[in-house]
């Protein structure tokens, strides 16, 4: 037996949009391995979202729900119990799911329980013990292997395609996880960042503004870029640690990895950690007062420029576009 | 209270890389602690420090497995003002991520620590792993990608910032605990330890050592402990298959206007 386990965060009623890349990343490895997919939902009720995902299919054989007051809201302590619970239950080869805040606390935690390898941040499967990651700020891949059953895995979500229901509909069983804790840990509460504005790493547009935007206010401009494009908003270290946006707008190798359509880095130089979160991107566009600046090498499109000239022009030129 | 803080030497992230075959050449590199680390002690050092008063509120440890002709980075967290060292005498570079977590979770079994804080990533492998599997080998509760960190000490408890994919999630965690730190641990007002003032503002970034701390740190004790004195039989379950340089992007254009990068974005590109 060589299946694999995803485990699938979900919204109460069905998965979780960044919850999909991570089954496509199971679904390949399922085929590499032979074996089958199962996705395991968990949850105080997670009937609903089994449901939901039982009927979509998704390209799995099962579907398994494991409830318990202690896993609402989320630790990485009581959710580690029940997925180790479903590991050693099933039996599976290989468990996972997409490379969120969520999975890389427990996965790892899980694998140490499990005394099993994991690998992380996955951005390609090429067989079914060998994977694709990169290292070193997206310097250099890696192609590794590992040599024990079972083991870990995460994906990163801008290197698998969203997974889309419409295979054949499977069934829901319920799992019991045993004895689930949180070891005495309380999640206070989340501060979710507001926004209307679709999810970084989902964006097929995002503007991303560095220190040179100075304040939090001056970012207004590209917000308004932002949203004629209906793109996601992002920023440099720089930028975040400065206070001037949310921390979880950071795109770079310690924050989001993206890789859009379009991405716009505004008053951004350029450091390794940060090409290593867009360098994937589709085309991009660098705004730099700064003509050496290391952003242009990886710049389909330069414009040599202040902000405060280029952007508010560049804001009037697609409305006038989108428009016309 | 006793603080083991993991610290990891990495080749200097701002040379560039040698690829020599299948592999990154690293037999010239210069080896550099590892930035989350260096994060990591001035985490600890912010706790165990009572600012304006001798008190120390508790002891900083630093672990690092490692070959033990190679801790410069272990003597320079030393300068920093960590109190002692114990080094695993290992390569390092032919474990896996759990026999190092297996190695730091006998360590401070063994120390009796209170607290384990380690950094939230390697910057050259990346893992992301061994803080959260140290925590599963203690069966401790974690605190992993902390950006903000209050010490109860009455309730002998940590209140962490973590830094999630949608915001900041408060978690509160009774000692003993393991956290994991990210980049903004070391603005001004993110570490409070209950005893130096709230309002207390440290200086941005980690510290660097004073010429007094890089005397001191030859006088301080560092401990020096083989994998087998641990109990643990170091191993890989992962083998590096090779590693390549990803492809390079093709050169870009400098446009002249904003006019001219729209133009191009719409014919060109068309992606407008
Ligand atoms: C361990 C570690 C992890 C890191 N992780 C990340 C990460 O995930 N993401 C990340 O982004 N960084 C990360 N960094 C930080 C990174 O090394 C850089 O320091 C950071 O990206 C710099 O941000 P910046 O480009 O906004 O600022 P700067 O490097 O200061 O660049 C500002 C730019 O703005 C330009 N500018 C100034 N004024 C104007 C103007 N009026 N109009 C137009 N242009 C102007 C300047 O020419 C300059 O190029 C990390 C660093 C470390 C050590
Ligand atoms: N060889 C090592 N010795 C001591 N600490 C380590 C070692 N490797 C990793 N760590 C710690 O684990 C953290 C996360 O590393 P990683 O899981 O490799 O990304 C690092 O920031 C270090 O604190």
């Amino acid at each position: 037996m060589s299946n694999v386990l995803v485990i699938v965060e979900s919204d109460g009623s069905g998965p979780k949009a960044a919850a999909l890349p991570g089954i496509t990343a199971g679904q390949q490895l399922a085929a590499a391995t032979g074996g089958q997919l199962h996705l395991l939902v968990l949850g105080a009720s997670p009937d609903a979202a089994a449901q939901a995902l039982a009927s979509g299919g998704y390209g799995a054989s099962a579907v398994h729900a494991i409830a318990g007051a202690e896993l609402e809201p989320f630790t990485a302590e009581a959710w580690t119990d029940a997925v180790v619970a479903a590991v050693r239950e099933l039996g599976v080869t290989a468990f996972g799911g997409t490379a969120s805040s969520t999975l890389r606390e427990v996965v790892p935690r899980a694998a140490a329980v499990l005394d099993a390898p994991i690998v992380t941040e996955i951005t390609g499967v090429t067989g079914a013990d060998a994977f694709t990651r990169e290292i070193s700020a997206g310097r250099a891949i890696a192609t590794l292997k590992v040599s024990h059953a079972p083991f870990g895995f995460t994906a990163r979500a801008s290197d698998f395609a969203p997974a889309e229901p419409g295979s054949p509909a499977t069934t829901v069983s319920a799992l019991s996880a045993g004895s689930v804790s949180r070891r005495g840990a309380t999640v206070v509460g989340v501060e979710k960042t507001q926004s209307a504005r679709p999810a970084l790493t989902e964006a097929d547009v995002v503007v991303s503004g560095g220190r040179g935007m100075r304040e939090g206010a001056n970012f207004k401009v590209l917000e308004e870029l932002t949203d004629l494009l209906g793109g996601a908003l992002g920023a440099s270290r720089a930028a975040t640690d400065a206070g001037m946006v949310p921390a979880d707008l950071q795109v770079g190798q310690t924050g989001k990895v993206v890789a859009p359509n379009l991405y716009f880095a505004v008053a951004i130089s350029g450091a390794i950690q940060h090409l290593a979160g867009m360098k994937g991107s589709k085309t991009i566009v660098a705004i730099n007062k700064d003509p050496e600046a290391p952003i242009f090498q990886v710049a389909d499109y330069g414009l040599v420029a202040k902000w405060e000239d280029a952007v508010p022009q560049l804001v009037e030129l697609v409305r006038a576009h989108k428009g016309g | 209270m006793k603080i083991l803080v993991t610290v990891k030497r990495i080749p200097d992230p701002d040379e560039s890389l040698k690829f020599a075959g299948n592999a990154i050449d690293t037999s010239s590199s210069k080896w550099v602690a590892n930035a989350f680390d260096e994060y990591a002690v001035e985490t600890a050092l912010r706790m165990a420090e009572h600012i304006g008063n001798k008190d120390r509120l508790a002891e900083v440890i630093v672990c690092s497995v490692c070959p033990k002709d190679k801790r410069q980075h272990v003597t320079q967290f030393l300068a920093m003002g960590a109190d002692r060292g114990v080094i695993v005498d290992a390569d390092e570079t032919a474990m896996d991520s759990q026999t190092v977590a297996k190695l730091v979770a006998e360590v401070f079994r063994r120390e009796g620590c209170d607290l384990l804080v380690s950094g939230k990533l390697s910057q050259d492998s990346e893992g992301n792993e061994v803080a959260q599997r140290a925590a599963g080998l203690l069966d401790l509760p974690q605190a992993s990608f902390a950006a903000t960190l209050r010490w109860d000490r009455g309730a002998n408890a940590l209140t962490v910032g973590r830094e999630v994919d949608d915001g900041v999630e408060t978690k509160t965690i009774p000692l003993p605990a393991v956290v994991s730190v990210d980049l903004r641990i070391v603005l001004p007002h993110s570490v409070k330890n209950g005893a130096t003032a709230d309002d207390h503002k440290y200086s941005d970034g980690a510290r660097l050592a004073s010429l007094r701390g890089i005397t001191m740190a030859k006088r301080k004790k560092v401990d020096v402990h083989t994998p087998a004195a641990l109990g643990v039989t170091p191993s890989s379950h992962v083998a590096v298959a090779g590693v390549t340089a990803p492809e390079k992007r093709a050169a870009g254009q400098i446009v002249d206007s904003a006019q001219t990068l729209v133009n191009k974005l719409i014919t060109e590109a068309k992606v407008l």
